[in-house]
């Protein structure tokens, strides 16, 4: 009898399906590796298993026996342990304050204090199963990542896990410490423990594990054993899909003078030696995995974050002091992946958000005294551009607007500066279909006025939709680059899951 | 029905920007049959004399608290700049004895204390990123301490007096039957409330308040402007000071050290925020207003200066209770 089994589930949000009859069967003693584009579905899958979300139909079976965990707690009590991406450990307290943080042993029933003895005992032994050999009492925050890796599975072997999902474990631990995590999840699965590995790093995949499972728009489009699959035929089963004709004809940008320049840029630990151009009237796209340094180089282009060497050149002019304002003067636009912890004022007025940034542009430059009705009558010029869908932009707080007219209020505050660059990162994420394709409208009309274009997206199709070049980052480094051409899915994804120079291709 | 009628009234109420002169009028009324000295000219001109250099002390603190900060230092800066500015113009061992320039050059030496403390709360919030309560607790201690140790170096007894006539006037004369304290106080008023409302450093600042990180995403020179908003508190606070003194004819340590609570608690009565964002001048008067009500109101009922400050505190609480429960109810 399988160990874990799900069997046709599917799940909705707000009405659209996102999982679509999902069957998943894990056996005692395997490792099931799962594989999907962002938004293929795994993390729901993942939810509905961890108790977060409960599925609209379908089962899931744990050992034969009905399982339908009403909350994340229900699913630890019933033997299914997560290991996230983020790991959550409390740096503050000790390894054995950690594991034990979910009920302390108590000396007596009736005393409210710990069995400090008992449970020093017991993580010794559990930091002996995964093989860690430090002291149960050191603090969280002087172990390494890798370390804490392996403090996380501890606490989930201390709860007597009977299924341990891994999600991304790997990002941020060096090559030493993943062949160590590794060898450990493979003396796991000898006793009696089944386990989920969730990873882009396809190579780690077929490696670890036994069986693989493919999501694709909330389908499983392909499980089976690892000896019928090579990388090629993951990532073809993780694409294949043919692109919506959602995305507006456009003359192919011009490959005049260079508006963006930039050379060498460099982070230590964030980004290496990245290099690209963006010619007036071009979108350029940048592709990658989560964490492969896109946003990152965005938020060092605008001066929100340092780097260490490197230039960026606009229009032939050096940017030198890195901050937001010397880049806005420079003409850039910055659209961030969060609109609303860093796009919108959200308690304030749809007003207030929209004037902020052009403050400076509509005020006498020596007094700062503004020119209110100047900046209003702006303001209403380009919300109406952005076809923005509300009442009064004086009264409506950000917050009560919809995702794709929150997204148009972002918009419609860069687009008062005419900016020479725009940079735009996942400007569509969390945006119904329809602004969608209002967004990508408005960008299309601001290029065809010159405005250059930095495009970040996690969705493929979105990218080879709208820009005239995509490159593609892994690792904080660029790895591919690709002009209009030949924009091929696979040999994106390709270059995205590519070792980068750094990693030395081990 | 009438139930939910009631509530939806009691919830405007709360939610409006005129509660406090609600209250003011309402306790106004109530205390006339039982103290009915209440409602005389001479406790009008009590009130509204308490009143002028508290507003100019307490606005400074509405630009700090928008945007989510505090400034405790700001009484000890009002005796730091009493005594500094007094020590200039004094007619007994003063450097500017009998000069006519002795009252503009204190005055400005008064400013350029209150504006000194404020860039280095500012300096140390702004620029080193070090907590506003704990950096301005820190200065409050010291420069209290400071200024008392200032008067101590020059005269025997506490308090440096004998200050020159045109220099006591701003605190007491009177132009055009208008008190001078009143004239600077509107100054103050008006100035902020244009600063705040019109200029781009009000604006940006209320940004910053409502959310610091998109006000740094939108260009905004975040630390630049918090740093500014405390040379505006310091400055506001010599402002105080000059009126205070004036009031006193003398520079003294201790002038203002009971009114740091009064200070915070005006704005906060008022509607400005502690959790930043929100803020007017107006609120801040209206604040004011009833703080100075109450007080007077008590001290005419004959109470001791524990029962008043007693009571005060629990009516700031209950300030601060109203903040929290209206940023509840505009939804969060």
């Amino acid at each position: 009898m399988a160990l874990l089994q799900l069997e046709n589930i599917s799940k909705s949000f707000f009405g659209v399906e996102v999982l679509h009859g999902i069957n998943l069967t894990l056996e005692k003693n395997t490792i099931v590796g799962l594989i999907g584009e962002n938004g293929s579905g795994k993390s729901t899958t993942m939810n509905i298993l961890g108790g977060v979300h409960q599925p609209d139909s379908g089962r899931m079976l744990i050992e034969g026996v009905p399982y339908a965990p009403a909350s994340p707690r229900d699913a630890l009590a019933s033997g299914v342990s997560f290991i996230h991406q983020e790991l959550n450990l409390f740096p503050n307290l000790s390894i054995e304050e950690n594991l034990f943080i979910r009920g302390f042993p108590h000396l007596h029933w009736m005393l409210p204090v710990i069995d400090r003895k008992r449970i020093r005992a017991r993580t010794k032994q559990l930091l002996d199963l995964v093989d860690l050999q430090v002291l149960p009492g050191t603090l969280v925050s002087r172990l390494s990542q890798g370390e804490r890796q392996l403090v996380e599975i501890a606490k989930a072997l201390s709860t007597d896990a009977r299924i341990i999902i891994f999600d991304e474990p790997t990002t941020s631990l060096t090559r030493r410490e993943i062949d160590r995590l590794f060898a450990i999840i493979d003396r796991l699965k000898t006793q009696q423990i089944g386990i989920i590995y969730i990873s882009h790093i396809l190579r780690d995949v077929l490696a670890l594990a036994d069986n693989i499972s493919v999501l694709r728009d909330g389908s499983v489009v392909g499980a089976g054993h690892k000896s019928e699959y090579n990388i090629d035929r993951m990532i073809s089963l993780m694409v294949g899909r043919s692109i919506k004709q959602l995305f507006p004809k456009r003359n192919a940008g011009s490959a005049g003078e260079p508006l963006l320049k930039v050379e060498g840029l460099t982070q230590p630990g964030v980004i290496r030696d990245v290099n690209f151009n963006i010619a007036k009237g071009e979108i350029m796209g940048l592709a990658g995995l989560m964490g492969a340094g896109r946003s990152e180089t965005a938020r060092i282009i605008f001066g929100l974050d340092p780097h260490k060497s490197g230039t960026i050149e606009v229009a032939g002019q050096k940017l030198e002091n890195a901050n937001p304002h010397a880049a806005m003067r420079a003409g850039i636009a910055f659209l961030t992946e969060d609109r609303r912890a860093e796009g919108l004022l959200m308690n304030a007025p749809i007003y207030d958000s929209e004037a902020l940034p052009n403050l400076d542009t509509h005020s006498h430059p020596r007094t700062g005294w503004i020119d209110n009705s100047a900046l209003a009558s702006e303001a209403e010029k380009y919300s109406k551009r952005v076809q923005l869908n509300t009442t009064s932009i004086g009264s409506v707080l950000a917050r009560n607007l919809s995702g794709g007219n929150q997204q148009k209020v972002v918009l419609a505050k860069w687009l008062m500066r005419n900016p020479r660059l725009f940079i735009l990162d996942e400007p569509t994420r969390g945006v119904d279909i329809g602004a969608k394709a209002e967004i990508y409208r408005i960008i299309n009309a601001l290029v065809d006025e010159g405005c250059a274009v930095l495009m970040i997206s996690s969705e493929m199709e979105e990218l080879i939709g709208m820009c005239d070049r995509i490159a593609v980052m892994s690792n904080g480094e660029i790895t591919g680059s690709f002009s209009r051409a030949d924009f091929n899915q696979e040999r994106i994804l390709e270059a995205a899951m590519r070792p980068s120079r750094q990693e030395g291709g081990a | 029905m009438a139930s939910l009628g009631k509530r939806r009234f009691w919830r405007q109420l709360l939610l409006s920007e005129y509660l406090v002169v609600v209250l003011c009028l309402v306790y106004f009324i109530a205390m006339i049959p039982i103290v009915p000295r209440i409602a005389s000219v001479e406790t009008f001109q009590n009130i509204l004399s308490d009143m002028l250099p508290l507003i100019v002390v307490a606005l400074g603190q509405t630009v700090i608290l928008i945007i989510a900060g505090i400034d405790l230092s700001m009484t000890a800066t009002i005796a730091m700049a009493s005594v500094v500015g007094a020590s200039v113009m004094t007619g007994t061992g003063g450097p500017l004895a009998g000069s006519s320039l002795a009252t503009p050059a204190g005055i400005l030496t008064m400013l350029g204390v209150g504006a000194a403390i404020g860039w280095f709360n500012g300096l140390c919030i702004a620029r080193l990123r070090m907590p506003a309560f704990m950096v301005t607790l820190a200065t409050m201690m010291f420069f209290a301490g400071v200024a008392i140790w200032f008067v101590t170096l020059r005269s025997e007894t506490t308090s440096i007096a004998n200050l020159p006539r045109s220099f006591v006037v701003i605190g007491q004369g009177k132009m055009y039957g208008i008190p001078n304290s009143l004239w600077v106080a509107l100054a103050v008023g008006v100035v902020m409330h244009l600063m705040l409302t019109r200029t781009v450093f009000g604006r940006e600042i209320f940004a910053i308040g409502v959310n610091r990180l998109t006000a740094e995403v939108s260009g905004v020179q975040v630390r630049k402007r918090i740093h500014m908003a405390f040379i505006v508190s310091g400055l506001c606070a010599a402002i105080g000071s000059i009126l205070y003194t004036g009031r006193l004819e003398t520079g003294s340590p201790i002038i203002g050290s009971n009114i740091l609570l009064d200070i915070i608690g005006a704005a906060v009565i008022g509607g400005t925020s502690l959790f930043g964002g929100k803020g007017k001048v107006i609120w801040t008067v209206f604040g004011v207003l009833f703080l100075v009500l109450l007080d007077q109101s008590l001290k005419l009922m004959g109470l001791t200066l524990f029962m008043v400050f007693a009571i005060k505190g629990g009516v700031i609480l209950a300030a601060a209770i109203a903040d929290a429960a209206r940023t509840r109810l505009s939804g969060h």
